[in-house]
C-alpha cells in the first residue's frame, strides 16, 4: 500500500489535521496496524513540500494548536492517477509464513507441529474477523472480507506445500555432517 | 459421556484403504472440523459417524449407542431419532415436495402430518428458502437444495448435527448464515457439530480442527 497516495485519499473527504487522519485511518482499516502519529506528521510534511497538499488553517481548540492540512489540486490529480490505476497482483513475496514454511521444508523441523500451530493462528484469525462488531458499515465488512480471502489464500498455499512437505514420520533432512560448525 | 466416540476405526473400499485406525471423541456442545485434502477420509468418517457406513473394524459409539453393532434399520431409526445430516447437494428425495423433504425425520418418527409439515414450513422460514412449499427439489437450484438439506437437518432437534461442505452451493454469505444458523441452533440445545470442508471459512467456525491426510489423523488443535 502506498501511504503517500493513502494520505491524499484521507484528506479527499475534508481539510484535516494529523490527529484526525489518523483517527480515520484506523477507522478505514480497522484490523491492520494503527498508524503512528510520527507517520502521518512526516507524511503531510511530505505532501506539503510536494505540492500535493496545503496547510489551510491553524487551529487551538483549547489544547495543543493543530495545523489542518487540504488537498491542492495537484495532490487530487495525483490521487485520481493512483485509483485508476489496479494494484499490483501481489507476487512471490518474502512474507514470514512463506520463510517458515520453506525452512520446515529444508529442514524438516516438526513439520506437523508447524503446520499444526500455522493453521490454527489462521483459523483463529478468521473466526475473529468473521465476527463482525456492531454497528459495522458495507466498508469495514469489506476490508475484513478482503483479510480473510487473504488468510484463506494462505491455507490453501500451506496445504499444497504440505503435500511437499515430507510426512510426518518423514526423517528430517538435515544430517549432522550438514550442519554448520559451532 | 461423549456424544461421538471412534476407537481404532478402519474403513476399505475395496483394496482403497480410506481410515486407519482413527480415534477421536466430540464433547457435547463442541463444535469440531474435520479437514484434510481430496481422499483423505473425512466424508468416509462422517457417513461412518452418521451409521450410514459400517465400521469394518474398531468401535464407534453416538451418544452412547454402539453403532458398530447395530445392523441397518436400527442405524436407520438412530439417525433419524438423534443426528441431523447435511450433504453437498442437498440430496433431497426427489418425489416429495420441499416441505414434505423438510417434515420427513418428523413424519417418519410418528408426528401428526399437520405438525410436522407447519415445523418444516418454519424452518424452510428460518433457513431463507423462498420458493412455494409444494415445489419439487428438480425445480430447486443447488444452493437452494442445500438451504432445504439444512431445514431438514435442523426440523427434529439432532443431539448430533453432521454437515459435509455444507456451504458448498451457496455464495459467501448464505453459506455463513447457513453455517450460523446450523452451529448456533444446535449448540444452544447441547448438541454437538462435525463440520467436513475444504472451506477455511468454515474450519473456522470449529472449537477444534482434526486433520486428516492419508487415513489418519495428522494433528488435532483447539481453536476456540
Amino acid at each position: 500500500m502506498s501511504l503517500t497516495e493513502l494520505h491524499l485519499a484521507l484528506l479527499a473527504g475534508a481539510p484535516r489535521h494529523g490527529y484526525d487522519i489518523k483517527q480515520e485511518h484506523d477507522s478505514w482499516f480497522p484490523d491492520t496496524r494503527p498508524l503512528p502519529y510520527g507517520q502521518v506528521y512526516a507524511t503531510l510534511a511530505r505532501l506539503q513540500r510536494d505540492g500535493l497538499a496545503e496547510v489551510v488553517e491553524t487551529r487551538v481548540d483549547g489544547g495543543p494548536e493543530r495545523t489542518v492540512y487540504a488537498l491542492t489540486a495537484d495532490g487530487a490529480v495525483r490521487l485520481r492517477a493512483w485509483l485508476a490505476e489496479p494494484a499490483a497482483p501481489t507476487g512471490a513475496g518474502a512474507e514470514e509464513i512463506v520463510r517458515k514454511t520453506v525452512s520446515v521444508l529444508h529442514t524438516g523441523i516438526d513439520v506437523a507441529g508447524f503446520v499444526a500451530r500455522q493453521r490454527a493462528a489462521h483459523l483463529r484469525r478468521i473466526r475473529d474477523l468473521q465476527a463482525t462488531p456492531p454497528g459495522a458499515g458495507p466498508a469495514e465488512r469489506l476490508v475484513r472480507e478482503h483479510l480473510i480471502a487473504h488468510l484463506d489464500a494462505d491455507l490453501r498455499w500451506l496445504e499444497l506445500a504440505t503435500e511437499l512437505l515430507p510426512s510426518p514420520d518423514d526423517q528430517p533432512t538435515v544430517r549432522p555432517d550438514e550442519r554448520e560448525p559451532a | 459421556m461423549s456424544t461421538v466416540e471412534l476407537s481404532g476405526v478402519s474403513h476399505a473400499y475395496g483394496r482403497t484403504q480410506a481410515l486407519s485406525d482413527v480415534s477421536m471423541t466430540v464433547e457435547p456442545g463442541e463444535v469440531v472440523a474435520v479437514t484434510g485434502p481430496s481422499g483423505c477420509g473425512k466424508s468416509t468418517l462422517l457417513m461412518l459417524a452418521a451409521g450410514v457406513l459400517r465400521a469394518q473394524s474398531g468401535r464407534i459409539t453416538v451418544a452412547g449407542t454402539d453403532l458398530a453393532g447395530a445392523d441397518d434399520a436400527s442405524r436407520a431409526r438412530f439417525r433419524r431419532r438423534e443426528i441431523g445430516l447435511v450433504l453437498q447437494f442437498g440430496q433431497l428425495v426427489p418425489d416429495l415436495s420441499v416441505r414434505d423433504n423438510v417434515a420427513l425425520p418428523l413424519l417418519l418418527g410418528g408426528h401428526r402430518p399437520a405438525d410436522a409439515r407447519a415445523a418444516a414450513d418454519g424452518w424452510l422460514e428460518r433457513v431463507g428458502l423462498d420458493v412455494a412449499p409444494d415445489t419439487l427439489p428438480a425445480d430447486l437450484s443447488g444452493g437452494q437444495a442445500q438451504l432445504a438439506a439444512g431445514a431438514r437437518a435442523l426440523v427434529a432437534g439432532p443431539r448430533l448435527l453432521l454437515a459435509d461442505e455444507p456451504t458448498a452451493s451457496l455464495d459467501a454469505t448464505s453459506g455463513r448464515a447457513l453455517l450460523d444458523l446450523l452451529v448456533n441452533t444446535t449448540v444452544q440445545a447441547g448438541g454437538s457439530v462435525v463440520l467436513v470442508s475444504h472451506d477455511n471459512a468454515v474450519a473456522a467456525r470449529a472449537d477444534r480442527e482434526i486433520r486428516l491426510r492419508r487415513g489418519t489423523i495428522a494433528h488435532q488443535v483447539a481453536l476456540s
